[in-house]
């Protein structure tokens, strides 16, 4: 018998006791919590996110679409950043002045390991947490580009990237692209359970709300 | 589970010694004390708390009660999105498997992201005796590792470390394995982490294999979920050419939307955040035109006791554990014993109902650890999927002390009586016939009232060291029944 078929009896034997229920999972299941926490305005949803990412040390700014380009070369140049890692889609005009580096599928960790900031966009943004989600989108790149270098300026369209709630998030995303979601920069509990920021992935996480007109 | 445990004492005689250990009883007092409070504040942000730990417990006991279709559906979703899908009934076939995937690739070296079924069947050492080195990523899996230590805790296994210690195992230890740590390292926090992030760095970007455990895995979707706070785990889970997860069978949820209740209450009970800093969720692999992370990725489904314990009806709502460990941080009993006395990888409450359900009772050790616990319930409350572990505590206490029928290895066997509790039940046969018996009950109590000054303050004999801390309780000179009788229940006294 092989290893399936014996664990999967053994299962079986194991809900003897239980009997059948054809209930519909979604019928079956109480979701009696809430879709969000709070109503707020379009406004007061963005200030939140902005607010909750900062409370977990990301660094917020804000722009609109004409000043986007010089806001991330004030940020790049405040930073020493001289090689840039892009995703292949990000919006023609965002960067200029600084060496890109293309995500190409040929690149090693260890040409990433040489570059000294990312720029991307995201797929959504969570308001209650503080978080932003990111989907591979052309304007995101491979996950690697976001996790070697130690500088990530993630801009965020707002308010139509922005979400109240998990619940809300999860509903935009498609769960078979490879998703991170990312709360802060890299941290920390493990020395007398207190956070420390700043481990193995970008240590220094700055987000850029752009408002859209 | 893992050999790293093998003839552990029992819970007394390891706690006894543990809580001698004045630096052990400060770090851990300092820890649980510092994340308790924040968890307190981090649940009270959300107002439908209880709504949503219902719906976690839900869940997860539709999920086990329809777990043969759910692993099947699951097995279907993986594989359509291109990973291979494994099945290992125990610790052995697992480690089997795994080793042979690694051996497959060429590697004889690994990443590891910190998971807890890895450990509990001893992979690492599976893995050193074919000569594959496992790099444990996670930092205090990785404080563990120097060390040449045991984890204590299933969130920061290194908890029973405070700051100095673990400058002092980086100083001495980081060389033997790679980048030593940097000259004049202090123990300030964010300096230890400096020095983790180099050690491991080039580590990370050398790897071609990466192993890890997985929080959640969806049914509907093939998803796995891995919820961290490092960014270790973004780098075994993207940069290897090969991943291999070891997963629990009992870690599915059928739908995608179920994560939205995890994900809310996972990082508020284990780390006390409204969001941990990274989640990673893949499906399988990447197509070739994407080429985003490993090209192979291989599932290892993993029994290794958890269909017994699904057998339990009372005992498998332990199954419904997240690996949180807020039952940890708030146990008496635990701040006090530390976790290395627990003998498992699973240490704390769930600990004590865990392992001796996924082992058996049959060991010293995971018979006494029922009785590891003061059954004050500070687990049920901060548990966010609802698991009674004091319900589940008493139930394997009757099943030690009683034996019975169980499930072991998918085949029901008879346990006998243990051994050391034939006093017990002596005792609770005694107590049972007089209960039975009112006239003797009635006799013996005024018996004991009359020559109530010549009583010994110790009991004699097995009892010896029961009374050896406590006080026996007064008796009274007159049996509460003829009080009752003589006073028509207290009415003549008024």
């Amino acid at each position: 018998m092989s290893s399936r078929d014996l664990v999967l009896g053994r299962v079986r034997r194991a809900l003897a006791d239980t009997g059948r229920d054809d209930t519909p999972y979604e019928q079956a299941m109480s979701r009696a919590y809430l879709r969000r926490h709070g109503d707020r305005t379009v406004e007061e949803t963005v200030d939140l996110l902005a607010e909750n990412l900062a409370d977990y040390r990301a660094v917020v700014h804000r722009s609109d679409a004409e000043h986007l380009p010089a806001v991330l070369a004030r940020l790049l140049t405040a930073r020493g950043a001289h090689r840039v890692a892009v995703p292949q889609g990000l919006p023609a005009g965002w960067l200029s002045d600084v060496e890109q580096v293309p995500d190409r599928a040929e690149s090693t960790p260890y040409e990433l390991d040489r570059v000294d900031s990312v720029v991307t966009g995201c797929a959504v943004a969570i308001a209650e947490t503080g978080t932003i989600v990111l989907d591979g989108s052309p304007d995101q790149g491979r996950r690697r580009i976001t996790l070697v270098p130690d500088h990530h300026i993630c801009v965020v369209r707002v308010p139509g990237q922005v979400v109240s709630s998990v619940p809300e998030a999860l509903e935009r995303l498609d769960p078979a692209r490879p998703l991170t979601w990312i709360s802060g920069p890299s941290a920390t509990s493990d020395i007398e359970l207190d956070r420390v920021e700043g481990v193995h992935g970008p240590r220094t996480l700055e987000v850029v709300l752009v408002s859209e007109e | 589970m893992s050999g790293t445990f093998v003839g552990m004492p029992s819970f007394p005689e390891a706690a006894h010694a543990a809580v001698g250990n004045k630096t052990l009883r400060g770090n851990l007092r300092h820890a649980t004390h510092t994340i308790r409070a924040k968890r307190a504040k981090a649940v009270a942000e959300v107002s439908d708390w209880a709504q949503l730990r219902e719906a976690g417990r839900q869940i997860k006991d539709h999920t086990l009660r329809h777990l043969d279709r759910y692993l099947v559906q699951l097995e279907d979703a993986v594989t359509a999105a291109g990973g291979t899908v494994h099945w290992a009934a125990d610790a052995d076939e697992a480690n089997r498997i795994v080793t042979g995937l690694v051996k497959a690739t060429g590697e004889s070296e690994v990443v590891k992201v910190k998971s807890m079924a890895t450990q509990e069947i001893g992979l690492n050492e599976a893995l050193e005796a074919e000569g594959i080195r496992a790099y444990e990523t996670d930092l205090a899996e990785l404080i563990v590792q120097l060390g040449k230590d045991r984890p204590s805790h299933i969130l920061v296994p290194a908890i029973h470390r405070n700051r100095g210690e673990i400058r002092d195992i980086f100083r001495s230890e980081m060389g033997e394995w790679g980048r030593p740590a940097p000259d004049g390292l202090t123990d300030t926090p964010a300096e230890l982490a400096e020095a983790a992030r180099l050690h491991l760095r080039e580590k990370f970007l050398r790897a071609k294999v990466g192993i890890s455990g997985a929080n959640f895995m969806v049914a509907e979707t093939g998803t796995l979920v891995v919820v961290e706070s490092e960014g270790n785990g973004r780098m075994c889970l993207t940069l290897p050419e090969t991943l291999i997860s070891v997963v629990g069978i009992e870690k599915i949820v059928p739908t995608w939307r179920d994560l939205e209740v995890f994900l809310q209450t996972l990082p508020r009970s284990s780390t006390a955040e409204r969001m941990n800093p990274y989640t990673s969720m893949w499906t399988g692999t990447t197509d070739a035109g994407t080429a985003d992370g490993p090209r192979a990725f291989h599932l290892v489904l993993l029994d290794n006791g958890r269909t017994d314990t699904l057998a339990d009806q009372v005992g498998r709502q332990a199954l419904r554990c997240i690996r949180c460990s807020a039952c940890l941080n708030v146990c008496p009993v635990y701040e006090r014993a530390g976790g290395h006395a627990y003998g498992s990888v699973y240490p704390g409450p769930i600990g004590a109902i865990l392992s001796p359900q996924l082992r058996g009772t049959e060991s010293e050790i995971d018979a006494s650890l029922p009785y590891a616990s003061s059954l004050c319930g500070a687990c049920y409350e901060v548990c966010p999927v609802a698991i009674d572990i004091p319900e589940v505590l008493v139930h394997l206490r009757e099943r030690v002390v009683e034996g019975g029928t169980v499930t072991r290895a998918g085949n029901k066997v008879v346990l006998k009586p243990a051994k050391g509790h034939a006093a017990e039940r002596a005792a609770m046969r005694a107590a049972r016939w007089v209960f039975g018996h009112p006239g003797a009950l009635r006799s013996g109590q005024r018996l004991a009232s009359r020559s109530r000054r010549f009583l010994p303050r110790t009991l004699p004999g097995p009892g010896r060291a029961w009374s050896a801390s406590r006080d026996l309780p007064a008796v009274p000179a007159e049996p509460f029944r003829d009080w009752w009788q003589r006073t028509h229940g207290g009415q003549e006294a008024r």
